[in-house]
C-alpha cells in the first residue's frame, strides 16, 4: 500500500502527514488528526453528517480522499467556535433553539449553515431548508436548526450593520 | 464501508492522464467522485489504478467561443450553477442545476463526471440533449465530438474508448427570447429524477412555435428526444392544445423503463405530466420575454 | 401519593422552564465523545463477515487467506468462541407464551437465518484491512428455502425459517375481556378490515458501535458502547462469557441517537469483549450504514385484522382482532413488542369488550425490537382507520365519532381491561381526552376545513384533513435509580445508569434536583450510562426515563435536602425550621452570617476520624433512590393533519401538522417541544417514505439512504403543539413519558388526511407507506365499495 505524503492546513493549523491512498478524508481528520467533531453517518455520500468546508466550499468528507485535501485549507467543526473560545453566533443560536439533541448531525448541519450564511445574511426559511437539504437529522425534525440559522443571519446582520456605524 | 486497495495518481496535464489511462491496469478515472466514491466505498467497484483529474486546471471552464458555450469536463457544477453567462444564455441549465442533488455534492460534482456516468434519472445528460450539445473527447487517436444524441451506448455507458478522455461539452445557446423549463419530478428534494423534462421553445410574433426541443429523462437508458412532438408542434400556436398534442406523443415511446420502485406505466404517467407542466411554463417565459422586448 | 412537607418543598425554580441544556457547548465544539471518538493506544480494529443468503447451512469455512493478510491478527468463527460464548443469547424478556425460544447465536454456528447474520468476526491493524479480510473468507454455503412474508410463513405448506423448528410460530398469545359475543351479536354496525404496515427501522444517524478494554493485571473488562441500557448489556455479558460481576463495566458517553434498536444486545459486543481479552489490546467495531441495513433492528410490518362492533349512533360495542406480527429470524425483545401493540388499540376510548388473537411468527428477515413507537403505531392506524370508515358507514364527522367514544375525565383512573406489559392491569391514571382534542382541533381550524376544501376544489387543487388519537403507558417499571451527592468541594453530582441517546436527560436531572437543593445548574455534575454509577438499572427505551430517574433524583435530592438541614442544625446549634439554603450556602435566615457551606458540611458528613454523629444524623450528604412506580402512566395525545395531495403524481404536501399533547407536568418544555417536532418526523417517515422492502427470497432491496427514504428538512413541517399538563397521580413530580407522542399517531392521521382529499368517497386507504406510486395505482382503479 503506497504511502502519500499531503500538507493540509485544518482550522489554519498546518499539518504534514503520509496517508494511504484509500483513506479517506473523513477518516483522515479523524484517525489521523485527531480531529473528531467530524462524524460518518452513512459513507455514501447521503447523510451529510460529514460534511466539512474545503476551501470554503461544503464537501462530504466521506466522498473524497486525503489525498484530494493536500494543498487545501479544510475548516471542520472544531475550527468555527470564536477565537477565544465562545460560542459563534450559528453556535450560540443553535443551543438557544434547541438545535441539535444527540448531536451527531451537527457538524454537518453547523459547516453546512456556515456557508449559507457566508453567501447570504437575510435568507429565508425556504432557503434555510433548501441549504440543509443534503444533512439528514434524526432527532430535532429540522424546525429548530432552521430557527436557528435564521436567528443566527439576524444577528450578525444586526452586527455588521451596527459595525458599519 | 471502506475502498478496496488501489495506486493513486493525480496527473497535472491531459496528455499525462492519456498516457495513464492506456497503460494502467483496471483503471478509473476520479473527477467529483459523488457518484464513484459511494461505489467504492461499497467495493461495488474496485479499480486498481485511480486516475484524479482534479489537478488538471486546464479541463475547467466555461466560455464563450464564438457562437458556442464550452463547458470543460472538469467544471464544478457549482460553477456552472451561478455563473452569469450560463444563466443568460441557458438559463434552462440554471433552473436545472436547482434541482441537482444538494449543495455539497454540486461543490465537487462535474458535468462532465455526470455526462460520463450516465445515470438515466441524471439532470445533466438531459439538459444537454434538449440543448443539442456536442461533447469531445480526446484519445490516443486524436480527437473528437460526439453529438449527446449518440452519446449513450447501453445502460450508464457512454460510446466512448476506454482509452479515451472527455474533455468538455458544447452548445449553441438558443436565441434570446427563447422559452425554456425544466421540472422533475422526485421523492424528496435532490433526489435523482423519476422523471425530468427539458424543454426549450421559441414563438414568433404571432405565439406561433418556430423552433421545439423537449428531452425526457428518466424513462430509458438515454435522455429520449421527444422527435414527433417537436416536429408536429412547429407552426402550431402555443397554447394549451399544443401542450396536450405534446404528452399525447408520450403514448408512442416504446419502451420505459422500471425498477423496484417504479413502474413503466407511472413513469410514463409523470412523463405525461411533466411534459405538460415543462411546456405550459416554457411558453409563459417565452410570451414573458417577448412582451416589451426586441427579439431577433 | 406522598404528601410533600412543605418546608421541604423547594420554590421552583427550574422544574418548568424552557431551561438550555448543559450538554450542549461540548457537542457544539465537536467535542462530543461518540464511541468512535473514544481512542485508547494499541487500539485494534474489527469487522464482520454476514451471511449474503437469508436462509442457509453453512458447509464450511476457509480463513486461511484471509489470516495470512498482513495487518490481520485474528479470525473468529463459532467454533473459536469460549464455550459459554458458543451458546445463544439469553431472552432477556422471556413469556410462557413462547413456543420456540430462538435467539441469535453471536457467530453462526451452522445455519444462518438473515441475510446480514453474523458468520466471522476480523480483528485487524484498521477497518480498511478488517474488510479487506472479510472479502478473503471463502464460506460454502448450502442454501435453504427462506420465508419471506409472515402470512405465508403461517401456511401448511411454508418453507422453515428455522430447520430446527417444526413451524414457524414463536407464541399465540389470546387476549381478551368483557363479553366479545354480545358485543357483536348486539350490534347494529360491524366495519372490518385489514390493515398492513411497512417495515423500518430507526436509522439513528450514529450507527451502532463498541470498544472493548481489558485490564488484564486487575481483570478488570471495559465496554464502551453506543447504546441505551448499560446493565442490560453488562448483564448479557456476564452470562455470555462468565464473568466476575463486579469486574466489568459498561459505560455510555455522547450516543448519536437511539430510538430502540440500540436498547438490545447484539453479538458484537460479546465479539470485541472476547477479542479484547484474547489479545490484550482494545478492540473497536463500529457498525456501518450498509450492516445497520441489514442487522440492525427493524419492526412495523404487522397486518390487522380488525373489525369494529357499534350501536347505531356510533357508540363502540366491541373489537375483535386478528394480528400477525412478522419477527423476522430471531427473538430479541420477546412478545413485548406485539403485546403492547394491541393493548395499546383502546386507546382514548372507551371499549367495552376486546378480543385478541395474536401471532408470532419468524421469517428469514432482519430480526425485530421496538422502533420509537413501539408496536403502537400500527394499532394506532388500525383503531383510527376502522373509525374512520365507521363515521362514513354511518354518515358521521370524524372529530365526533371519537368525541362521543372518549374516555371522560371523571372516569379516572381507567380500567381498560388488559393486563399491560408490566404484569399489571391496565388502567389509566389521568388524562382528559376530549379536551385534548378539542383543543388540537381548534389549533387546526378543523370547524373551517370543510370551506378550504371547497374552495381549494375550485382552484383544481385537492386538500384533506385527518386526526388521529392514542394513549401511550410510559414511566415503565421496574425502576431506574439515582444518586445524589455533595461532594466535598461543594459540587453536587448526580449518578445513574440511565441512558441519554439526545434526550437531555442531564439538563432535565440536573433542573430536578437544583430546585431541591436552592442551586444553580452550574454546580452539578452528572454521570450517567455508567454501571459503575449505580448498581442496577434497566434501560432507556418506551419514554420512562424522566418518570423512573426523574423521580428518583427528586426523592433522593429531597433526602439530601433534610440531610443537609439537620446536620447544619446540629453545626449551627439551632432548629431546622430556622434555616433556609441557597446558592450552596445553608444559614440562619435571621443571623445569614451564622452559616456552613455545602462543602462544610460534605467534609463533616463524610467522616473525621473520632467525630461521632448526634442521633438522627447519618454519614453522608448523598442519598440513593430506585422510584417503583406502581405502574405505567399514561400520556396521550392527538394529531391533526391538513394536508395537499397532487391527485397526478401522487405526491403530498403537509400544510399544518397540530399535535395535542399531555405528558403531564414538563420539567422542560423546551426538550419536550423538540421531543415532539423529532417524534413526528419519524412518524412522517412511517406514513409515507421509508420502506424498508425485502423480496420472496428473504433477500433485502433497500440497503442505502438513496433506496431507503428518510425525511429531510423540506418534508418536516413545523409542528404545532398545544401542550396539556394533566398530572400523573402516581409519581412525586407528576410526570409522564414523552419521546414518542409525535411518532404514534402520525401514520394514521396523514393516511385519513389523504383519503379526506382525494374526490372518490369510496377510496379507502388501508397501508403505509402511502407512496406517490401507490396512491397512483389506487386512483386508477375502478371504485369499490367500503365494506359493511
Amino acid at each position: 500500500m503506497d504511502k502519500i505524503h499531503i500538507k493540509v492546513s485544518v482550522n489554519h493549523q498546518a499539518y504534514e502527514r503520509e496517508v494511504d491512498s484509500r483513506c479517506t478524508l473523513g477518516d483522515f481528520l479523524r484517525n489521523d488528526l485527531g480531529l473528531t467533531g467530524t462524524h460518518y453517518g452513512c459513507e455514501h455520500g447521503v447523510c451529510g453528517a460529514c460534511t466539512v468546508l474545503l476551501d470554503s466550499k461544503s464537501v462530504r468528507s466521506c466522498l473524497l480522499l486525503a489525498v484530494q485535501a493536500n494543498g487545501s485549507e479544510i475548516t471542520t467543526i472544531e475550527g468555527l467556535a470564536n477565537d477565544d473560545g465562545t460560542l459563534s453566533e450559528l453556535q450560540q443560536a443553535f443551543t438557544e433553539c434547541h438545535a441539535l439533541q444527540c448531536g451527531f448531525c451537527t457538524p454537518g448541519m453547523l459547516t453546512t449553515l456556515t456557508e449559507l450564511l457566508q453567501e447570504n445574511l437575510s435568507p429565508t426559511e425556504a432557503q434555510v431548508k433548501s441549504a440543509i437539504s443534503g444533512n439528514l437529522c434524526r432527532c430535532t425534525g429540522y424546525q429548530p436548526i432552521v430557527d436557528a440559522a435564521l436567528l443566527a443571519a439576524s444577528r450578525l446582520k444586526a452586527k455588521l450593520i451596527h459595525s458599519a456605524k | 464501508m471502506k475502498p478496496a486497495p488501489f495506486k493513486y495518481h493525480a496527473p497535472s496535464s491531459v496528455e499525462e492522464a492519456l498516457h495513464l489511462l492506456a497503460e494502467l491496469e483496471n483503471p478509473k478515472i476520479l473527477a467529483g467522485g459523488q457518484s464513484l466514491m459511494p461505489m467504492m466505498n461499497f467495493r461495488f467497484m474496485m479499480p486498481s489504478n485511480i486516475i484524479d483529474l482534479n489537478q488538471i486546471q486546464e479541463l475547467s471552464g466555461i466560455e464563450q467561443r464564438g457562437q458556442t458555450i464550452y463547458i470543460g469536463a472538469m467544471t464544478r457544477q457549482h460553477d456552472i450553477h451561478t455563473s452569469s453567462l450560463i444563466k443568460n444564455a441557458a438559463p434552462i441549465i440554471s433552473d436545472a442545476y436547482d434541482l441537482v442533488s444538494h449543495r455539497q455534492i454540486r461543490n465537487r460534482g462535474t458535468l462532465g463526471g455526470s455526462l460520463c456516468h450516465l445515470d438515466p434519472s441524471s439532470e445533466q445528460p438531459c439538459f444537454i440533449s434538449a440543448l443539442d450539445g456536442t461533447i469531445d473527447v480526446l484519445g490516443s487517436n486524436g480527437q473528437r465530438s460526439i453529438g449527446i444524441e449518440d452519446w449513450t451506448s447501453m445502460y450508464m455507458t457512454p460510446a466512448m474508448l476506454e482509452t479515451e478522455l472527455l474533455l468538455g461539452t458544447h452548445f449553441k445557446p438558443w436565441p434570446l427570447g427563447h422559452g425554456w423549463a425544466f421540472l422533475e419530478y422526485s421523492r424528496r428534494h435532490g433526489d435523482y429524477a423519476i422523471v425530468g423534462v427539458a424543454v426549450l421553445v421559441t414563438v414568433n410574433e404571432n405565439q406561433e412555435i418556430t423552433k421545439l426541443a423537449i428531452s425526457i429523462c428518466g424513462i430509458s437508458f438515454a435522455p429520449c428526444r421527444l422527435k414527433v412532438a417537436e416536429s408536429t408542434l412547429i407552426g402550431m400556436r402555443a397554447d394549451q392544445h399544443a401542450i396536450d398534442v405534446a404528452a399525447q406523443c408520450v403514448d408512442s415511446i416504446e419502451d420505459i423503463m422500471e425498477d423496484a420502485h417504479n413502474s413503466s406505466e407511472y413513469r410514463r404517467h409523470l412523463a405525461k405530466i411533466y411534459t405538460q407542466r415543462a411546456i405550459e411554463l416554457a411558453f409563459q417565459r417565452a410570451n414573458n420575454t417577448h412582451h416589451g422586448q426586441n427579439t431577433h | 401519593m406522598d404528601i410533600i412537607d412543605s418546608k421541604l418543598l423547594a420554590k421552583q425554580a427550574y422544574i418548568g422552564s424552557r431551561t438550555l441544556r448543559t450538554e450542549d457547548t461540548a457537542l457544539l465544539k465537536g467535542l462530543g465523545q461518540f464511541v468512535d471518538d473514544i481512542k485508547l493506544e494499541n487500539t485494534l480494529f474489527s469487522g464482520v463477515l454476514r451471511s449474503p443468503h437469508a436462509h442457509a447451512k453453512i458447509i464450511s469455512i476457509d480463513t486461511i487467506q484471509a489470516a495470512q493478510l498482513p495487518g490481520v491478527h485474528a479470525i473468529y468463527l463459532h467454533k473459536d468462541l469460549p464455550p459459554s460464548a458458543q451458546k445463544r443469547l439469553p431472552l432477556n424478556t422471556p413469556n410462557a407464551a413462547i413456543t420456540l425460544v430462538m435467539t441469535q447465536e453471536i457467530l453462526a454456528s451452522s445455519e444462518v437465518c438473515y441475510v446480514g447474520e453474523p458468520v466471522a468476526f476480523v480483528v485487524a491493524d484498521s477497518r480498511y484491512i478488517a474488510e479487506d479480510a472479510c472479502s478473503m473468507i471463502e464460506v460454502d454455503y448450502e442454501i435453504l428455502d427462506a420465508t419471506s412474508d409472515c402470512l405465508d410463513a403461517l401456511k401448511e405448506n411454508s418453507p422453515l425459517s428455522h430447520t430446527t423448528a417444526k413451524d414457524n410460530l414463536i407464541a399465540t398469545l389470546p387476549l381478551s375481556y368483557g363479553d366479545i359475543d354480545k358485543a357483536f351479536s348486539s350490534s347494529a354496525v360491524i366495519v372490518q378490515d385489514i390493515f398492513s404496515q411497512n417495515r423500518g427501522s430507526a436509522h439513528p444517524m450514529e450507527t451502532r458501535g463498541y470498544v472493548a478494554e481489558f485490564h488484564k493485571a486487575t481483570s478488570q473488562l471495559t465496554i464502551w458502547s453506543a447504546g441505551q441500557a448499560p446493565h442490560l448489556e453488562k448483564k448479557t455479558l456476564i452470562d455470555m462469557l462468565d464473568w466476575d460481576p463486579e469486574k466489568i463495566r459498561i459505560i455510555m458517553n455522547d450516543v448519536g441517537g437511539g430510538f430502540g434498536p440500540k436498547a438490545i444486545f447484539y453479538p458484537e459486543e460479546a465479539l470485541v469483549a472476547i477479542a479484547a481479552c484474547d489479545l490484550n489490546r482494545p478492540v473497536k467495531w463500529i457498525e456501518d450504514r450498509r450492516e445497520h441495513f441489514l442487522s440492525g433492528s427493524q419492526e412495523r410490518e404487522q397486518y390487522w385484522n380488525i373489525a369494529l362492533a357499534l350501536t347505531q349512533e356510533g357508540k363502540i360495542l366491541g373489537i375483535q382482532l386478528q394480528m400477525t406480527h412478522d419477527n423476522g429470524a430471531y427473538l430479541q425483545w420477546g412478545v413485548i413488542l406485539p403485546y403492547i401493540g394491541v393493548t395499546t388499540t383502546p386507546g382514548p376510548y372507551v371499549v367495552p369488550a376486546m378480543n385478541v388473537d395474536l401471532k408470532m411468527v419468524f421469517t428469514n428477515k432482519g430480526p425485530t425490537s421496538p422502533v420509537r413507537g413501539a408496536g403502537r403505531p400500527q394499532a394506532v392506524f388500525a383503531m383510527e382507520r376502522i373509525l374512520d370508515k365507521a363515521a362514513k358507514v354511518l354518515s358521521m364527522d370524524r372529530a365526533n365519532i371519537r368525541q362521543i367514544n372518549f374516555i371522560q375525565p371523571e372516569q379516572m383512573p381507567y380500567n381498560v381491561g388488559f393486563i399491560y406489559r408490566d404484569g399489571k392491569a391496565m388502567i389509566y391514571d389521568s388524562g382528559n381526552y376530549p379536551q385534548c382534542q378539542t383543543l388540537a382541533l381548534q389549533k387546526a381550524n378543523y370547524d373551517t376545513f370543510a370551506s378550504r376544501q371547497e374552495k381549494a376544489k375550485l382552484e383544481g387543487r385537492h386538500i384533506g384533513i385527518g386526526i388521529a388519537n392514542f394513549v401511550e403507558g410510559t414511566g415503565l417499571g421496574p425502576f431506574e435509580g439515582a444518586t445524589v451527592r455533595i461532594q466535598q468541594n461543594g459540587r453536587v453530582t448526580i449518578l445513574t445508569a440511565a441512558a441519554a441517546q439526545g434526550q437531555g436527560h442531564k439538563t432535565t436531572f440536573m433542573q430536578i434536583c437544583a430546585d431541591q437543593l436552592g442551586i444553580d445548574l452550574s454546580l452539578i455534575d452528572v454521570i450517567a450510562a455508567d454501571t459503575n454509577a449505580i448498581s442496577m438499572g434497566i434501560g432507556t427505551f418506551a419514554c420512562r426515563i424522566t418518570v423512573t430517574t426523574g423521580n428518583s433524583v427528586f426523592l433522593a435530592a429531597q433526602n439530601v435536602r433534610s440531610k443537609v438541614f439537620s446536620l447544619a442544625a446540629f453545626l449551627l446549634q439551632c432548629e431546622v425550621s430556622q434555616l433556609d439554603m441557597a446558592d450552596g450556602i445553608v444559614y440562619v435566615v435571621d443571623q445569614p452570617h451564622k452559616s456552613k457551606t455545602f462543602s462544610d458540611l460534605a467534609r463533616v458528613s463524610q467522616g473525621i476520624p473520632g467525630f461521632s454523629f448526634p442521633k438522627g444524623v447519618t454519614n453522608g450528604l448523598e442519598d440513593t433512590q430506585y422510584f417503583l412506580p406502581s405502574q405505567a402512566a399514561y400520556c396521550n395525545g392527538t394529531a391533526v393533519v391538513e394536508l395537499e395531495v397532487d391527485v397526478e403524481t401522487g405526491q403530498i404536501q403537509i400544510l399544518n401538522y397540530v399535535m395535542g399533547h399531555d405528558s403531564g407536568k414538563l420539567i422542560n418544555p423546551l426538550i419536550v417541544d423538540g421531543q415532539v417536532q423529532g417524534a413526528v418526523a419519524h412518524g412522517i417517515g412511517n406514513a409515507t417514505l421509508e420502506w424498508m422492502r425485502y423480496d420472496e427470497q428473504g433477500q433485502p432491496i433497500t440497503t442505502n439512504f438513496g433506496e431507503y427514504l428518510l425525511p429531510a428538512s423540506e418534508d418536516v413541517p413545523r409542528v404545532s403543539i398545544v401542550h396539556l399538563e394533566t398530572p400523573s397521580p402516581l409519581n412525586p413530580l407528576g410526570v409522564k413519558g414523552a419521546g414518542e407522542g409525535g411518532t404514534i399517531p402520525a401514520a394514521a392521521a396523514i393516511i385519513s388526511a389523504i383519503e379526506n382529499a382525494l374526490d372518490d368517497a369510496s377510496i379507502f386507504l388501508k397501508d403505509t407507506p402511502m407512496t406517490p406510486q401507490r396512491l397512483f395505482e389506487i386512483l386508477k382503479k375502478p371504485a369499490t365499495a367500503p365494506q359493511h
